[in-house]
């Protein structure tokens, strides 16, 4: 776990410091909204339909006890009791008073936290793999670099007002948990045919109103010209990135409309330009951070009670195979704790459950939890002897849900119950869709589909990328859903295809599960997951199903 | 052809609590929509907002929202109004939860 210098540590506290006499300013009068508000987005506080939100950074989604039931401590005293985990692995806080949020800052301080940069035009927090430094497939853990381009990106003064917000993640894993295909900026970590460890640099990936898929712009970068190479996109964007239109401000309209090659070459020429005043130093404080990061001393010792667990209790067994996934270390395995339990808020957790899950990594994980961009909450490393006694405690907090990978871990955005820009509810929509084929009694025969929900075209919940999307949108003054369908959030990625006119409020639930049992008929076999037999069959006879009458019409 | 003006209210962000607020025609801010002033008239409309804005140390944010007459005052004419009358659909907070509780 990276631990906060003086340096950092003084920096955060000033900057609390600041924003509290601005926020006096602000309530006193002297400063007007106008004045306060870039500040305030500065400190990760926006004004949302109902009250404030807080919007904490997890950065690359570690957390440790501490901070989990600090966390929990501010959904207590300063919010109504839970927070919201994000797409971004952020926390955001529903409820917070203006006046209160300088405290919550200091408390967020207290245990290495901050909100900055969760907001504004600037590079945001920085994401990564959730299973980071406990997955079997990874080269290595990738989290020491997320935190290098975190340390160099905050505050940097090149980049605090940029044309439009900057997202990078950070993947070093044969299977791509990140989304690195829909940043701004991804570094995946590789190894050449020679062994050597470097860098993979793709460019131009976003969702929002434009989505596209991101570009290799360096396919092998050097260890040492991370930085300085990261540093001459970023800049390369700064300069040449469209500032007219804030909907065209991002780096993928930039790489679309003057193509990779093109953008290749300024940064190329910039790299050379800034490249000598790199030192070194990055390297050294990459070291230094990596020795942060080591490994917890696993445990060995005999995996038998859990053997016996599994094959004793269905219960449990259902639970392991969903929601454990494989871990370097074969006495261990991550757990991926669903805070999506049938019928609840996507993302939520309660302070209870906040603390249960603090407690559970303090007794059986080696004091480590991860966000994940799904919105669930992981525990990286657990003996595999203690998973039974584990799922009995997630239980008692309601925290047992098995339903990783499968209908019901729908990502939702806040949507129009929260969202100031929501051009409709996502919330309820997912809500019914989990409670619907938790009644149906489908959802392990039908297997792993995802279900991503946006409240409007700003894609915070990935429908473009899900296998089955939707988008809320306003229809003449009535919530109106949009499906897409074969997206595709991993290496493979793509943006989903429009099935055709939008559904109401009423429609959308029924209309999701036609495309369900279309999918039940159309796979050759139990095993053909609703994206492979998508992208067998192609999108027309989901389109039968999702819009009979104009079948009708036809014939 | 002129625009056909529609009844508004004039709404606000409560500057401390972020809680939606609604103009009185007594000059006073409640949470409560139906104690709004139901705006018939545009230039009256315009001068209320104005009187709303410089409110800069109580509020945030101030707009005009259409709305239509009811049996108790004003009414939401658009769901995401109704949405800031009450409160989010997931949870019984915000308006709602201070009704839940009376
Ligand atoms: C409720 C307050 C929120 C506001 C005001 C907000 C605002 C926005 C805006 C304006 C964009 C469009 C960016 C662009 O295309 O340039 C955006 C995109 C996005 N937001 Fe949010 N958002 C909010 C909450 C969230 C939440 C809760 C999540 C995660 C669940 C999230 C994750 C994202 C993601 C992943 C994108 C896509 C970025 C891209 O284009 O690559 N946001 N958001
Ligand atoms: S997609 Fe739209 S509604 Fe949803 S959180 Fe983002 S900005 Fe708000």
């Amino acid at each position: 776990m990276y631990k906060y210098n003086d340096f950092d540590t003084a920096f955060v506290t000033e900057r609390n410091a600041q924003f509290r006499a601005q926020v006096a300013r602000r309530i006193d009068g002297s400063l007007t909204e106008d004045e306060f508000k870039p500040l305030r987005l500065m400190n990760g506080l926006y004004l949302q339909l109902h009250a404030y939100m807080l919007r904490v950074a997890v950065p690359y989604g570690s957390l440790n006890s501490a901070q989990m039931t600090q966390l929990a401590l501010l959904a207590e005293k300063w919010d109504k009791g839970y927070g919201h985990f994000t797409t971004r692995q952020n926390i955001q806080f529903n409820w917070p008073k203006l006046s209160d949020v300088p405290d919550m800052l200091d408390a967020l301080a207290e245990v290495g936290m901050h909100a900055i940069q969760t907001s504004g035009n600037t590079i945001r927090n920085v994401t990564s793999d959730h299973f980071a430094g406990a997955a079997a497939d990874e080269i290595e853990d990738p989290r020491p670099v997320a935190e290098l381009i975190r340390q160099w990106s905050t505050d940097h003064p090149e980049f605090q007002f940029m044309g439009r917000k900057f997202k990078i993640a950070v993947g070093a894993a044969a299977e791509d948990r990140a989304v690195l295909k829909a940043h701004d900026l991804a570094v995946r970590i590789v190894q050449n045919p020679a062994g050597e460890t470097g860098y993979q640099i793709l460019i131009g990936g976003g969702l929002g109103r434009t989505p596209m898929i991101g570009q290799v712009i360096n396919d092998f970068l050097p260890r040492a010209d991370l930085l300085p190479y990261i540093e001459s996109v970023v800049s390369v964007w700064n300069q040449i990135g469209r500032r007219d239109n804030k909907y065209k401000a991002r780096i993928k309209i930039t790489v679309h409309e003057h193509g990779i090659d093109d953008i290749r070459a300024r940064v190329k020429a910039r790299f050379a330009l800034i490249r000598p005043s790199f030192t070194g130093a990055d390297q050294e404080l990459l070291s230094e951070i990596k020795a942060h990061f080591a490994a917890p001393n696993f445990r060995s010792g005999s995996t038998a009670a859990y053997g016996a667990a599994y094959n004793a209790d269905p219960v449990f067994r259902a639970w392991a195979d969903t929601n454990l996934a494989e871990h370097r270390n074969e006495a261990h395995a991550i757990v991926t704790i669903s805070i999506k339990k049938h019928g609840a808020t996507p993302g939520d957790a309660s302070a209870d459950q906040m603390r249960a899950m603090a407690d559970l990594a303090a007794e059986y994980g080696y004091d480590e939890l991860r966000i994940s961009h799904q919105q669930n909450v992981i525990l990286p490393h657990v003996h595999k002897s203690d998973l039974p006694a584990l799922h009995a405690r997630l239980k008692q907090h309601d925290l047992a849900t098995a339903n990783i990978g499968l209908i019901s871990d729908i990502i939702a955005c806040p949507g129009m119950d929260y969202c100031a820009l929501a051009t409709a509810r996502a919330i309820p929509v997912a809500q019914q869709i989990a409670t619907r084929f938790d009644a149906l009694k489908l959802e392990h025969d039908i297997g792993h589909l995802q279900i991503k929900i946006s409240g409007c075209i700003n894609a915070c919940g990935h429908h473009h990328i899900a296998h089955i999307g939707i988008l809320g949108l306003d229809r003449a003054g009535v919530e109106n859903y949009q499906i897409t369908l074969g997206g595709d959030a991993t290496w493979t990625a793509n943006i989903g295809e429009r099935a055709g006119p939008g559904f109401a409020y009423d429609e959308i639930v029924p209309a999701v599960e036609r495309i369900v049992e279309a999918y039940l008929d159309l796979r050759s076999n139990a095993e053909e997951t609703f994206l492979e037999t998508y992208r067998r069959v192609g999108l027309s006879p989901f389109k039968s199903a999702l819009y009979p009458e104009a079948q009708k019409k036809v014939a | 052809m002129a625009r056909i003006f529609t009844a508004k209210v004039v709404t606000a962000n409560a500057l401390i609590e972020g809680d939606v607020i609604y103009l009185t025609a007594d000059d006073q801010w409640s949470r409560d929509l139906t104690q709004g002033e139901l705006i018939t008239d545009e230039a009256h409309a315009q001068l209320r907002l104005l009187k709303a804005q410089s409110q800069v140390a109580t509020i945030v944010g101030a707009y005009l929202a259409d709305v239509k007459p009811g049996d108790n005052g004003p009414e939401p004419t658009h769901f995401r109004e109704d949405f800031r009358r009450t409160g989010p659909s997931n949870y019984a907070h915000g308006k709602q939860e201070a009704e839940a509780n009376v």
